[in-house]
């Protein structure tokens, strides 16, 4: 375990900042304590730093989670969203999809998302924008990054990508042995 | 019996006068004998017709003769006899055979020998011994009771700058020692380059028949660039230098519990959105496209323009959020 250097801790964040934008000050900044970033396995994990400190005391091959973990770096190093980050991403989306509840199933697959499944789009989203993931009773899903902006998606035929799949709920079940 | 007898007899008489008679072969040209490679080598035209009538009969006949006639010669060279075998000196052979295998290779020159090639070194041959003062008798020059030995010697002065409480005995060994190390490390190396692969450690080995790449002569400099007492930090740099790479950079982390971590995250967050807002191409070149088309259809007719532009921002079917 060892805190992210500032080349990580930048990539990351700007990462982060494709869904929630200046938001990103209120999960290092929380008003009910102490949370930071730490790499471990190359994986980075969201966690108070109570929990860090005893995590700390773990020999590194022992130490399989703590906290939450946001994602991981590739070996090119670049950082990817996990699943497990969406309850925390959620709250601060800036530009949301909602998938309507006949494609939710889809998606929940690892599928892309097609107009027919869109039910309503944030205004202004522009193209490749990182999005959260919602059905129509305002679950988050997970996370997908924008095929089309709005006036795209309005005017494009329903069997088009509108969103990337990046990440989806239904990897807790598929996915379920390596998910920290 | 009477007449098997004379028979048997007629025939031992046969025999004997046939082997007496064949002692003495006669040729047309005499046969050239080799007798220093045991080779006879016989020039004379083979009989035709007897070749055809009974060909093995009549070669075994010529090789007993051509045989015979070598071993003629033979017998009249100095024999003498060793332990119940009379052995004959053969002359030194005449005829010069191909070498049975082929010529060895010349051994590619070592580091050592091409540099004395260059530099004009030659082997200064000295004797095998040498006169030893203090026996007062011819040593060899090395090796195992050698002459001057200075291995042997008793007692070492200590030079004047050195350390007073270091072993010289033992500096001397250790010098020996790495003196032996480098040679052979030296004669491995020659070795590598004869094998045409690449020897660690040494940069550029600069092997005969190989292209350099840009990439192993950029390596190679950086090396030699190192390679002062001073490991390069007073080089000055060329004009078009590119910075080494994996030059041993050591990473570093933080530790894992912090005190400011907050600030510094905050800072570089600060950092990124402080950045001059980039423009969006996508949106620009729509607006402009936008723009065009409002100012084209004014003229004409005033309101289409703006009614189009009206119906993209003010539906507020798909707003949101």
């Amino acid at each position: 375990m060892r805190p992210l250097t500032e080349e990580e801790t930048k990539i990351m964040f700007e990462k982060l900042s494709k869904y929630i934008g200046e938001n990103i000050k209120s999960l290092i900044d929380r008003p009910d304590g102490m949370y930071c970033f730490r790499l471990h396995k190359e994986r980075v994990y969201y966690v108070s730093e109570d929990i860090m400190k005893k995590a700390a005391n773990v020999c590194r091959e022992n130490l399989i989670s703590f906290g939450v973990c946001f994602g991981k770096f590739t070996k090119t190093k670049k950082f990817r969203l996990h699943i497990t980050a969406l309850d925390y991403l959620a709250p601060y989306a800036k530009f949301k999809i909602w998938v309507k509840p006949s494609s939710e199933q889809s998606f929940l697959y690892g599928n892309h998302i097609l107009k027919s499944g869109l039910g309503r789009i944030t205004d202004n989203t522009s193209k490749y924008q990182g999005v959260v993931i919602y059905s129509m009773a305002d679950v988050p899903l997970g996370f997908g990054v924008a095929a089309k902006s709005t006036t795209e998606c309005r005017r494009t035929d329903p069997m088009s990508i509108v969103a990337f799949h990046q990440a989806d709920v239904g990897e807790y079940l598929r996915n379920e042995d390596s998910l920290t | 019996m009477g007449v098997k007898a004379q028979d048997i007899l007629e025939n031992i008489r046969k025999d004997e006068e046939e082997r007496i008679k064949s002692t003495t072969v006669e040729k047309d040209i005499d046969v050239n004998l080799d007798l220093g490679n045991l080779l006879a080598v016989d020039s004379n035209p083979l009989d035709a017709i007897k070749l055809r009538r009974s060909k093995e009969s009549y070669l075994m006949q010529l090789a007993r003769g051509n045989t015979q006639l070598l071993l003629n010669n033979i017998w009249q060279l100095e024999t003498e006899r060793v332990e119940d075998a009379v052995v004959a000196k053969l002359p030194d052979p005449e005829t010069r055979l191909p070498r049975e295998k082929p010529i060895p290779k010349s051994k590619p020159p070592t580091k050592w020998e091409e540099y004395a090639k260059v530099k004009g070194i030659r082997n200064r041959k000295k004797g095998r011994m040498v006169w030893d003062d203090v026996t007062k008798s011819w040593k060899p020059r090395w090796g195992y009771q050698r002459g001057n030995d200075d291995t042997k010697e008793w007692v070492l002065e200590v030079p004047k700058n050195a350390n007073p409480n270091e072993d010289q005995f033992e500096k001397k060994m250790k010098e020996k020692k790495e003196r032996v190390a480098k040679n052979e490390l030296q004669r491995l190396r020659n070795i590598a380059r004869r094998s045409g692969k690449k020897v660690p450690g040494t940069g550029l080995t600069n092997l005969p028949n190989k292209q350099q790449s840009t990439q192993e002569l950029e390596a190679t400099f950086h090396q030699a660039k190192r390679s002062t007492a001073s490991l390069g930090r007073f080089e000055n740099n060329l004009r078009n230098e590119k910075p080494a790479k994996n030059q041993g950079k050591k990473r570093k982390f933080d530790p894992v519990i912090m005190i400011s971590e907050k600030d510094r995250q905050m800072k570089i967050v600060n950092e990124m959105f402080k950045k001059n807002p980039k423009m969006d191409v996508n949106k620009a070149v729509n607006q402009e496209i936008n723009q065009t088309t409002v100012r084209k259809h004014k003229p004409g007719k005033n309101g289409k323009g703006q009614k189009g532009g009206k119906k993209f921002g003010g539906k507020g079917k798909g707003k949101k959020r």
